[in-house]
């Protein structure tokens, strides 16, 4: 058991696989429900390599900006949700590719 | 009471101000005698302003550069306090722009109320008498200015006035092109006026004529002159001096009170007083040149004004000449025989003027003299007083303007580099005088009638011919002012010779001056006798004395416009064509240039998400390589 001690480093590494699986689900993904929940869960795997490091190094300053993080995400997926829920109700089999009338 | 200085001004801009607002309502003889109160008080306020002055001891060592205690500035308020330029809105109280302030407040007040009798049922009658106050204004501000940017102001005030009275009757083509010629004209001087404002600032840092009065002296020779060449520029432009001339016989398109009053009296008078007031700057080098210009130009006109057929035009060329009298004397260094002629001058050109005016008046608009003749019957009064302004221009003694022209010849004689050459040229215009104006008025007044039956020649009402009557006087007695006969006489003289940086003295002795002033009065009545030969007793043909090149002013004015017209248009035309194609050309590219790379990078805008996403992927992992790779090297 001593030589299974969960050390950093594994959180480290857990943050970094969430964040690639959401950042690779953003760019594979077409439905625009899903991609906002990819850019959820990258968000919360920087918040995880944050509240890894503030208790490695003992400083709040990790934990401060892990709430900042929550609370503008909040506010991102409301508006967010809010053009999804729009954009659907329109055309309701939409993908986030038929969205591209600001095309130069 | 020199407080009240303000006033002076002040009046004639309320005039202005009332007539812009209720002038219409007014109607047509209140305004009229509104005007003509304002300038009336004006004149008034102006006559207590120089008693107040008088009353200043002239011995008091004080005042700004070294000048006596006749000197008292009123700041209005701060003008303009920027950095180190600091301008004030300040009036001046000196003996020089009193006396010119009073002449042109009298003089200005006399021509208001014979516009009311002029101006009779004109449609814009109201608008007349605004334009007026507005000059009389402008013209106060010019006189009156403490520094040179409120003189300045003045300067564009009586130019945009001039501009507007010419073209009063602007539904004539003539007139409309002449107010143009003059206002285009007036820029060129304008501009010189400015570049040596420029010029006095970045070198002596004051602007106000207290402060140029004391440094002066410390300016470079070279910088001197380069300011006196510029203000001589400035002047020519305003008084129509050679090459700027043409503007003023064109001028005449307007209505005649404005010809006596702007174009004759006051305003044409500003070069002359700038350079007057200015005297500090001016150098030798300048002064000659001022002084062979001043002469071109009175020799130049005279002739001009030999062979015209029309009342005004030879009136207006006699102005010209007449102002090139008061540069020569400026250029000889006679500052106080320039502000006498301008003196006298305004009083016997404006009665010839308002003369003029009343014969036009009097036979229904005509104005070419060869449809005249025999009018001293018709109108008795404008005949009477239109043969004392006759007399007083040709310079017969005792009249006012023998005095002042005198002094302009005594002064060119004694001009040190070629003064008997100047006194020549003087003595050679002072005779075409004489005989231009007899021409004139033989033609006007003697003779037979020349008119159609249809015509009926009136004395003009008593708005008219009362001022027609004062100026008559004044043109008589004005050389009183300044009479050399003795010393204590020289009144003008003496109460100027504060305002001068150095002083003029005659050198000459009695014997030379009674010689010159013999020979200047045998010129007069030689003038006068070859006009009667011509003129009244047919002796001499008088076609000989017409040359169509006298007729036609040397064919300046033609050849201007066949220049303008022919190599001048092309000249134009082809600067258009290299604006159109270079300047146009640079900037149409720029625009063109944007565009074209904005076509180019458009495609990366491709609107879909994925695409930036990837763009933020892409560019992120290649910071994090960068960031790497500088970590590990």
């Amino acid at each position: 058991m001593s030589d299974l001690a969960v050390t950093t480093s594994w959180y480290l590494v857990l943050g970094a696989l969430l964040f690639l699986i959401g950042g690779c689900g953003l760019l594979v993904r077409r439905n625009p429900l899903v991609m906002l929940m990819c850019v959820e869960l990258m968000l919360n795997g920087v918040n995880l390599s944050f509240v890894a490091f503030a208790d490695r190094f003992g400083d709040v300053n990790g934990h401060t900006v892990v709430l900042f993080v929550l609370v503008v995400a909040a506010a991102e997926v409301v508006v967010g949700l809010g053009l999804v829920v729009a954009v659907l109700r329109a055309s309701p089999r939409a993908t986030a590719d038929d969205l591209s009338a600001l095309r130069g | 009471m020199v407080e009240l200085v303000w006033l002076i001004p002040a009046l004639p801009l309320v005039g202005f101000a009332v007539l812009l607002l209720g002038g219409p309502r007014l109607g047509e003889p209140r305004a009229g005698w509104l005007a003509t109160a304002a300038s009336a008080g004006s004149f008034l306020f102006t006559v207590i302003t120089f008693g107040g002055l008088l009353g200043l001891d002239a011995a008091t060592v004080g005042g700004a550069g070294g000048h006596g205690g006749r000197w008292h500035t009123s700041t209005l308020f701060e003008w303009m306090p920027i950095g180190g330029l600091e301008v004030d809105a300040a009036l001046l109280v000196d003996p020089l722009s009193m006396t010119m302030a009073l002449f042109v407040t009298g003089v200005g007040t006399l021509i208001h109320l014979y516009s009311v009798g002029y101006m009779h049922s004109d449609p814009k009658y109201s608008k007349f008498f605004l334009y007026l106050n507005l000059f009389l204004f402008s013209m106060l501000m010019l006189v009156l200015g403490d520094n040179l940017v409120v003189t300045f102001l003045g300067w564009e005030g009586v130019g945009t006035c001039s501009y507007l009275l010419i073209s009063f009757w602007h539904e004539r083509p003539t007139a409309a092109t002449a107010g143009k010629k003059a206002f285009v004209t007036n820029r060129i001087g304008d501009f010189g006026f400015m570049i040596a404002t420029f010029l006095l600032w970045t070198t002596l840092g004051t602007v106000s004529y207290s402060g140029l009065a004391a440094t002066a002296p410390n300016l470079a020779s070279g910088t001197a002159t380069a300011v006196s060449l510029l203000l001589l520029l400035a002047a020519a432009g305003k008084s129509a001096q050679l090459p700027l001339y043409v503007w003023l016989p064109d001028a005449m398109e307007g209505p005649t009170p404005v010809s006596a009053m702007v174009h004759a009296a006051t305003m044409v008078t500003a070069g002359v007083y700038l350079l007057v007031r200015l005297n500090p700057v001016l150098t030798d080098d300048a002064l000659l040149i001022i002084a062979i210009v001043g002469a071109a130009t009175a020799l130049f006109a005279a002739l001009g004004a030999v062979a015209q057929h029309d009342i005004k035009k030879v009136l207006a060329y006699s102005t010209v000449s007449q102002l090139g009298y008061m540069f020569l004397a400026i250029g000889s260094g006679a500052y106080v025989a320039a502000i006498f002629h301008v003196i006298t001058h305004a009083f016997f050109k404006g009665l010839l003027f308002l003369g003029s005016g009343s014969v036009i008046h009097g036979m229904g608009d005509e104005q070419d003299m060869r449809k005249m003749g025999a009018l001293r019957m018709a109108m008795p009064i404008t005949a009477a007083t239109f043969i004392v302004g006759w007399l007083a221009i040709a310079g017969v003694p005792p009249l006012s303007g023998f005095w002042s022209k005198d002094e302009i010849l005594l002064a060119a004689w004694e001009q040190p580099d070629i003064g008997p050459l100047l006194w020549l040229v003087g003595l050679v215009t002072a005779l075409l005088t004489a005989y231009y104006m007899s021409r004139q008025t033989f033609l006007v007044f003697f003779g037979g009638q020349r008119w159609d039956d249809k015509v009926h020649p009136h004395e003009s009402p008593a708005t008219m011919t009362l001022p027609l009557v004062v100026l008559a006087g004044a043109a008589i007695v004005g050389g009183a002012v300044n009479l050399p006969l003795v010393g204590d006489w020289l009144v003008l003289e003496h109460f100027l010779e504060p305002v001068f940086a150095h002083p003029h003295q005659f050198a000459s002795g009695t014997a030379t001056k009674l010689i010159l002033a013999l020979v200047a009065t045998a010129a007069a009545v030689g003038g006068i006798a070859i006009a009667v030969g011509a003129w009244l007793r047919s002796r001499i043909p008088t076609q000989r004395l017409e040359p169509a090149l006298l007729e036609n002013v040397f064919y300046v004015d033609a050849s201007i416009s066949k220049f303008v017209g022919g190599p001048g248009t092309a000249a134009f035309e082809a600067a258009a064509q290299a604006d159109k194609r270079f300047v146009d050309g640079a900037v149409d590219g720029v625009g063109s240039l944007v565009r074209l790379v904005g076509r180019m990078v458009r495609p990366l805008q491709s609107g879909y998400l994925r695409h930036y996403a990837s763009g933020i992927a892409i560019g992120a992992i290649v910071l994090v390589l960068w960031m790497a790779l500088r970590i590990a090297l």
